[in-house]
């Protein structure tokens, strides 16, 4: 299957110039500097950079939460943040998965996959729930929809997160290492189980990870950025064809494509270890 | 086993929770190491005010007579379980407990949520509340008695700002612990600032502001007590000095175990009410062993 | 894109300026002027509640000629001189207590219980059975304040030791480390910063025993005694004898003693866990 022909027409996302400074305590510290990343609409783009690089400050800055001093982003041709507004709204058209999780602890799974549409008004309590029944049953998602975000295991708190995001019918999900905190055997699982999700709803797909057999694995593209101050490096297509399983990582061409990026990796990585970089 | 009815933890209820870790509790040495360390105290105190009588533990009534007051039909200081003024007394207190707790609560907690939640509130109305916080509250007293004319008003003026302090504060610390990304997920949904503050603060800030109610309680008794023993009429403070005065010291030891039952009692409602509206946090407890 | 061009394409995102007034320094002090310039209205319009306390202006006025009376600063002195040896007492023993029935599961559900039952008996319920028992008046304030303090203290450390990573026992274990090393060297800094905490919660229920003690024992309530003093004292006098702008004159000193307390506990804090700074 050609890799274009699946693509959505919505979520395209055009990164500009952007830079970001923050104020710390050490002085002025430029996570960003003169990045720009296009975005396809519908595609899996993949974000990978040693920790501390600037990564998460431009997926902030899409979502809404921190604002950018210099450049502009536009999502499908408007403006997002840019001269004169430099900050975004946060809205449901670019939902966040985060690293830590961030399901609400004090409602029911399926409270929190409903809560989107219910609190937007777009539906009443029972139908939200229903479709949230619906759409948790597609990913999987069975027999605990009564259950607190607490008791049940990490992996399926993930894919609870990931349904509730889609509930909201986003033009872009913002994923910000959601795997990062799980051992390698559930991440494998998950990763099938985001593909999956992934082709019952064409949504451009925003994924960080330091992760770069992840990044290969899943991606339509991959972009690898150097450490602080961020900019992409070298941008990397994977036309391994879709719909992919695991056995994609033993094939010939995947190797390949690692041969090709590890190399670029593994010096920013290098350059980051010495720097001795936090986690911003 | 027990293990896996609690996997299947939907269908579990409060008090099958509860029932769980009491039997638990009855199958460790704890509870008997407890009745030891209960002996112990009993005896020494037996031993040193009415059996050896030794020092000034001589003027210290001993439980045995302690007991022997508070249970006796006719007794001889006039304060027992059977007369009805004693009652009087504890519900004088608890009355006013009551009353202080509740306004306390219903100022401190919205109080406490939007000195969290706003920067424009708290840059406004923190600096007056930390400046009047290092007074405390029993220097307040005398003060109280001039401000608020009467009886009963400025004993509970105290007991109230004391517990508004407790209760403002840590709704205040509650509000500030929430994770950033529960508000910013909740924006991604598309929620509105009120609904996040409806949502995401308010039951993110409960675990904290049950503490701190729990804390309340606890410090509304400590002033109310002190409050009563300056200023007051009926209630347990009054009486415990009262019967200083009049030297009967047996009543002392009656005054102050009752005000400790019945602030622990109180205590224990708090969080009692605690774990019953906050399930989510008590399973989770559970399933973490504890 | 080169650097000259791409230079030249990304206009910087300005950042609105700041009007004066949101500053949170300013903003503290109108609120704090707001707050006395509302009270000295309602004193002097006679309103009711918060119109019955003396006027600020009035307060000032009998402050400063108290500023030169050595018995006003005598009185400073009895009361921190309280504060301080109830709470070294307290800690004194609260520390080594709560550090036992933290590392010893027996000693723990031994006293535990005995010290929970004794709990919710406010400090001050405690006053008239400690003067039946110790011999001096000193004593017998000196023991509520002790009581005081002592449960916060312990149960900061008992948290505080409790909390300690196990992970840290099996590092310094493995490295060949003797018991009285690991407690010296990761019991004792571990619990450090509890211990800090229990202080600073601790020195505002000192100070609140001890103002009552003062008002209590020296001529508040039914006991009558010569001995006493101290700013608790200082408030209740001020009240027996009419001079009300002096019980705020005393209310704000405690306030300000109890500040400085507090300050010096924070301090002291930074000063012994200074790994805590740089989170």
């Amino acid at each position: 299957m050609n890799i274009r022909q699946e693509f959505a027409t919505k979520g395209a996302i055009r990164i500009e110039h952007v830079d970001k400074v923050y104020h710390a305590r050490e002085g002025e510290v430029q996570a960003v500097a003169d990045c720009s990343l296009e975005i396809r609409p519908g595609e899996i783009c993949m974000i990978v950079g040693p920790s501390g690089c600037g990564k998460t400050t431009l997926l902030n800055a899409i979502a809404g939460f921190h604002d950018i001093t210099g450049g502009a982003i536009y999502l499908d041709g408007e403006l997002l943040c840019g001269p004169d507004r430099p900050k975004a709204e946060p809205g449901p058209d670019r939902v966040v998965v985060f690293q830590n999780g961030a399901l609400f602890p004090w409602k029911t799974n399926l409270e929190n996959v409903a809560f989107g549409p219910v609190v937007q008004g777009k539906m009443g309590r029972k139908e939200a729930e229903d479709k949230a029944r619906g759409m948790m049953a597609d990913a999987g998602l069975v027999g605990v929809e009564h259950n607190y975000p607490g008791e049940v295991s990490s992996g399926m708190r993930r894919r609870v997160e990931i349904v509730r995001a889609l509930m909201n019918d986003p033009k872009v999900l913002l994923l910000d290492e959601p795997f990062r905190a799980l051992d390698s055997l559930t991440k494998s699982v998950m990763h099938e189980a985001l593909l999956e999700i992934y082709y019952k709803n064409k949504v451009t797909i925003f994924f960080i990870t330091h992760d770069l057999e992840e990044a290969i694995f899943l991606g339509h593209r991959v972009a690898i950025m150097t450490t602080r101050p961020c900019r992409p490096k070298k941008i990397l297509e994977v036309d391994i064809p879709h719909p992919r399983n695991y056995s994609v990582l033993t094939s010939p061409r995947f190797r390949e494509l690692m041969e090709e990026t590890v190399s670029a990796v593994h010096e920013e990585a290098v350059k980051a270890f010495e720097a001795g970089e936090k986690e911003m | 086993m027990a293990n896996a009815r609690l996997s299947s933890a939907g269908e579990i209820g409060a008090w099958t929770m509860f029932t769980y870790r009491f039997s638990k509790w009855l199958k460790s040495p704890t509870p008997y190491l407890m009745l030891v360390g209960f002996g112990i105290f009993f005896g020494a105190w037996f031993l040193l005010s009415e059996v050896f009588k030794f020092w000034r533990f001589a003027s210290l009534p001993g439980p045995r007579e302690v007991l022997l007051e508070w249970f006796n039909p006719n007794p001889t200081y006039g304060m027992s379980l059977y007369t009805p003024d004693y009652y009087i007394h504890i519900w004088s207190s608890m009355r006013r407990v009551l009353f202080a707790f509740l306004i306390a609560t219903g100022l401190g907690v919205p109080f406490g949520l939007f000195l969290g939640w706003s920067k424009n509130f708290r840059d406004f109305t923190f600096p007056v509340f930390e400046t009047l916080r290092p007074i405390p509250v029993l220097a307040w007293v005398p003060l109280a008695i001039v401000m608020f004319k009467g009886d009963e008003t400025p004993v509970i003026f105290l007991t109230t700002l004391a517990s508004f302090y407790a209760t403002a504060l840590n709704t205040m610390l509650g509000v500030q612990s929430i994770d950033e990304s529960y508000p910013r997920a909740a924006a991604c949904l598309g929620a509105s600032r009120w609904q996040i503050f409806r949502h995401i603060i308010v039951p993110g800030a409960l675990p904290f502001i049950f503490t701190g109610l729990q804390i309340s309680v606890g410090v509304a008794w400590f002033s109310l007590v002190a409050a009563e023993m300056v200023s007051g009429e009926y209630g347990l403070g009054y009486l415990i000095l009262a019967s200083y005065v009049n030297v009967q010291y047996v009543v002392i030891i009656i005054g102050m175990i009752s005000v400790g039952v019945v602030g622990y009692a109180s205590s224990a409602l708090v969080r009692l009410a605690g774990d019953y509206l906050m399930q989510w946090r008590v399973r989770e407890l559970a399933l973490g062993g504890r | 894109m080169s650097a000259v061009a791409s230079a030249a394409v990304r206009p910087p995102v300005k950042k609105p300026g700041k009007p004066w007034f949101s500053h949170p320094m300013v903003r503290a002090m109108i609120s704090i002027a707001v707050f006395i310039g509302v009270w000295e209205v309602a004193a002097r319009l006679n309103w009711p509640w918060i119109g019955q306390a003396p006027a600020p202006t009035k307060v000032l006025d009998a402050w400063i000629p108290l500023l030169s009376d050595q018995g006003y600063w005598y009185s400073w002195y009895q009361s921190s001189r309280r504060v301080l040896s109830g709470f070294l007492a307290a800690m004194i023993i609260g520390i080594p207590f709560g550090l036992a029935m933290a590392t010893s599961r027996v000693f723990n559900d031994v006293t535990f219980p005995v010290f929970e039952i004794l709990r919710p008996v406010p400090p001050l319920a405690w006053v008239p059975a400690a003067i039946i028992f110790w011999p001096t008046q000193e004593l017998s304030i000196g023991f509520v304040i002790f009581l005081g303090a002592i449960y916060t203290i312990m149960l900061n450390v008992i948290g505080g030791a409790r909390s300690i990573d196990i992970r840290f026992f099996q590092a310094a274990r493995s490295m060949g480390s003797s018991n009285w090393d690991i407690f010296r060297r990761i019991i004792l800094p571990a619990v450090l910063p509890s211990i800090i905490v229990g202080m600073e919660v601790g020195i505002g229920i000192t100070w609140n025993v001890v103002v009552a003690a003062e008002m209590i024992s020296g001529g508040g309530g039914a006991i009558q005694s010569s001995a006493g003093g101290g700013l608790g004292f200082f408030i209740w006098n001020s009240y027996i004898g009419g001079s009300y702008p002096l019980i705020v004159v005393g209310m704000i000193s405690i306030g300000i003693a109890g500040y400085i307390s507090s300050a010096i506990i924070r301090r002291l804090g930074i000063y012994v866990t200074p790994w805590l700074r740089l989170r």
